[in-house]
């Protein structure tokens, strides 16, 4: 990453040093600490403020002393700020980040493709935001130092990691020299070039793409839309692409692509750089003065761990997988991890459940990477075509969809979507979500719906274990009642949520009276249907009429028969 | 692969595509036919067939 010759430092973004604290094990203590996170970038944050959510403990250690610096993620989709919200920061977000929903694809001068990324009223957040990872760090940051559970330990660098059978044990190097870390697990969370992964001997496995780009930051006052645009074989870049996002504080990032034969280090002059973006801000008609913040080459990769659990080391965000920036699935899928990883870990390390609970996390998340990948795939070979085939191929489909709707589908640049865990350990009884005509399924995330103004269905989760029971009539069943409470989980009561036709009036419980019929709907419910949700909103299993023995057999089946 | 049109109808579709090349630039020439064959593709709306044309057009190159 380069910044301009003229100035040393960020033009918007104050890079706070965070203070040196010298660590007890440097004055002798010897503890061992119920989890250690390894780097404090967003998905390491997330997963600590998880793990404090559900009463535990962690030390996490970072070898700078500030947050990120240069080119990263700016794209936080609905997902994951339904994952915010759970950790209750999303209000923050709000404030600073640009929402948007739409975007347009450009080819030569023509507008080619209109994304439209679903949206609508039922949804509390817009499908995505967008900003700067700098301030995502901050608010998790700022979050975090707030959390007594949290011990944020910086300029502590990580210089070597091994394991027993009941505890990990990191070398730490700081400057006031080096101790060692004893914890019951692990979370390696440290980036692309993740020492925990060195350490423990493993490599990412997968693809490198030839194409390269040139990312680059810029501040420019302009009253365009918060739309993503990608140009096509623009003639500001010809034969190339371009991607164009607005982010917070005038700041916009320009992403374009390099030709094969382009000399690396001419083109990241920063001569060079600056007429590129002048050009490419000329046929944007962008006409107002605009500075530059810095500049950066990129090249995509689809690239991971084959397991992504080893021993008592669980790998979250970079450090597990890198995937191309076009479908802005690298910081979404890390958030994902982190929670998937945080409440596992945390009911392991309370006693609440086996340690092989932890053994669904490497099937579900790696599942999750591969299909992003899939789709990555698709949109890298548009993007940036490997091959005369590809390129032969792209340029049909662009020139078609200049006038003719059937090759626009071929333009879409294919954005994330929550994954589903269907072929988890934890989805279970398969034969009972086949009886469903419609709704999510086992593995699925839940989806948001509104019950009214600023109400809606994610709203009700629980800390822990959840659950959606339709009522077509009448009252809960006092069998059911006496359910609910056996699924307490350790000290984590089930919240149970009852979603009925007709009104009614319930103490113990949150009721939703579904007058328009569309949670019904939504959800394909009968009289008595369930859905039980896990920690993470996805849902473990459903019963098109409710099964008080094989809820509580699923619940043990995930805990390691635990629950009594 | 079985003939489909008949001969007349053939030697139209011969004709026409025949002429629709000389018609553009030769430089813009691969990229018509690429747009021809993805349009074709739609139309013929079979991905199965796709594949069988495929084998065909790469025999005796």
């Amino acid at each position: 990453m380069a910044r301009p010759h003229a100035r040393q430092g960020s033009l918007y973004f104050d890079y706070l040093q965070y203070p040196f604290i010298t660590a007890p094990e440097l004055k002798g203590v010897e503890r061992t600490y119920p989890v250690a996170i390894v780097g404090a970038g967003p998905v390491g944050l997330t997963a600590a403020l998880e793990l404090a959510r559900h009463g535990v403990s962690c030390v996490i250690l970072d070898d700078k002393n500030t947050v990120n610096d240069g080119s990263r993620a700016i794209c936080i989709a609905r997902h994951s700020m339904e994952i915010l919200q759970q950790l209750d920061i999303a209000e923050r977000f709000e404030e600073k980040a640009l929402p948007w929903t739409h975007g347009t694809s450009y080819y030569h001068e023509h507008p080619v493709y209109r994304l439209e990324m679903p949206h609508s009223e039922d949804q509390r957040f817009h499908p995505m935001y967008n900003l700067q990872q700098q301030y995502i760090e901050k608010f998790l940051i700022d979050k975090a130092q707030a959390e007594q559970r949290i011990d944020l330990r910086w300029q502590s660098k990580v210089v070597g990691v091994s394991q027993t059978d009941d505890a990990v044990q990191i070398k730490v190097e700081t400057p006031e020299g080096e101790y060692e870390l004893s914890a019951q697990y692990a979370l390696a969370a440290d980036g692309a070039k993740s020492v925990v992964r060195r350490e423990c001997g493993l490599k990412l496995n997968g693809d490198a793409y030839e194409g390269r780009y040139v990312i680059a930051d810029i501040r420019l006052q302009s009253d365009y839309p918060t739309e993503r645009r990608a140009f096509f074989d623009p003639p500001s870049n010809p034969g190339l692409t371009v991607l164009v996002h607005k982010q917070p504080e005038n700041i916009w990032r320009i992403d374009y692509q390099l030709s094969d034969e382009a000399d690396e280090e001419e083109a990241l002059l920063e001569e060079n750089i600056r007429a590129k973006i002048s050009s490419i801000l000329d046929m944007m008609s962008e006409r107002q003065e605009w500075e530059l913040e810095w500049w950066s080459l990129y090249k995509a990769y689809t690239l991971a761990l084959d397991d992504y659990r080893h021993g008592r080391i669980l790998f979250i965000g970079d450090a597990a997988h890198l995937v191309p920036i076009f479908g802005v699935r690298g910081l979404n899928s890390g958030f994902a991890d982190a929670m998937n990883a945080a409440w596992k870990l945390a009911y392991v390390v309370h006693g609440w459940s086996t340690d092989e609970l932890l053994n669904s996390y490497s099937p579900e998340r790696r599942g999750a990477t591969l299909d992003v990948f899939k789709n990555a795939e698709k949109s890298t070979k548009f993007m940036t075509p490997p091959s005369r085939g590809y390129q032969r191929m792209r340029d049909a489909a662009l020139s078609l969809a200049i006038s003719h709707d059937f090759s626009r589908p071929l333009v879409n640049p294919r954005q994330s979507q929550p994954y589903t865990y269907a072929d988890s350990p934890l989805s279970d009884l398969m034969q009972r979500d086949s009886e469903f005509s419609g709704g999510p399924p086992a593995g699925a995330p839940l989806v948001n719906r509104k019950i009214r103004s600023a109400n809606y269905l994610l709203d009700y989760l629980g800390l822990g274990f959840s659950g959606l029971l339709f009522l077509e009539q009448g009252e809960l069943a006092a069998e059911l009642r006496t359910l609910f409470d056996t699924l307490q989980v350790g000290n984590e009561s089930f919240t149970p949520i009852l979603i009925t036709k007709e009104p009614a009036k319930e103490d113990k419980m949150a009721v939703i009276h579904d007058h328009s019929g569309k949670f019904f709907l939504d959800y394909a419910a009968q009289h008595q249907s369930f859905y039980l949700l896990r920690p993470d909103r996805h849902i473990c299993a459903r019963w098109l009429e409710i099964d008080s023995d094989e809820v509580k057999r699923v619940l043990a089946h995930i805990l390691g028969s635990k629950l009594i | 692969m079985k003939q489909t049109l008949s001969n007349e109808e053939l030697e139209q579709a011969y004709e026409l595509i025949a002429q629709a090349i000389d018609g553009i630039d030769a430089e813009k020439e691969t990229l018509f036919l690429s747009k021809l064959s993805l349009t074709l593709a739609n139309i013929c709306a079979d991905v199965e067939k796709i594949k069988e044309a495929i084998e065909i057009a790469k025999t005796d190159l």
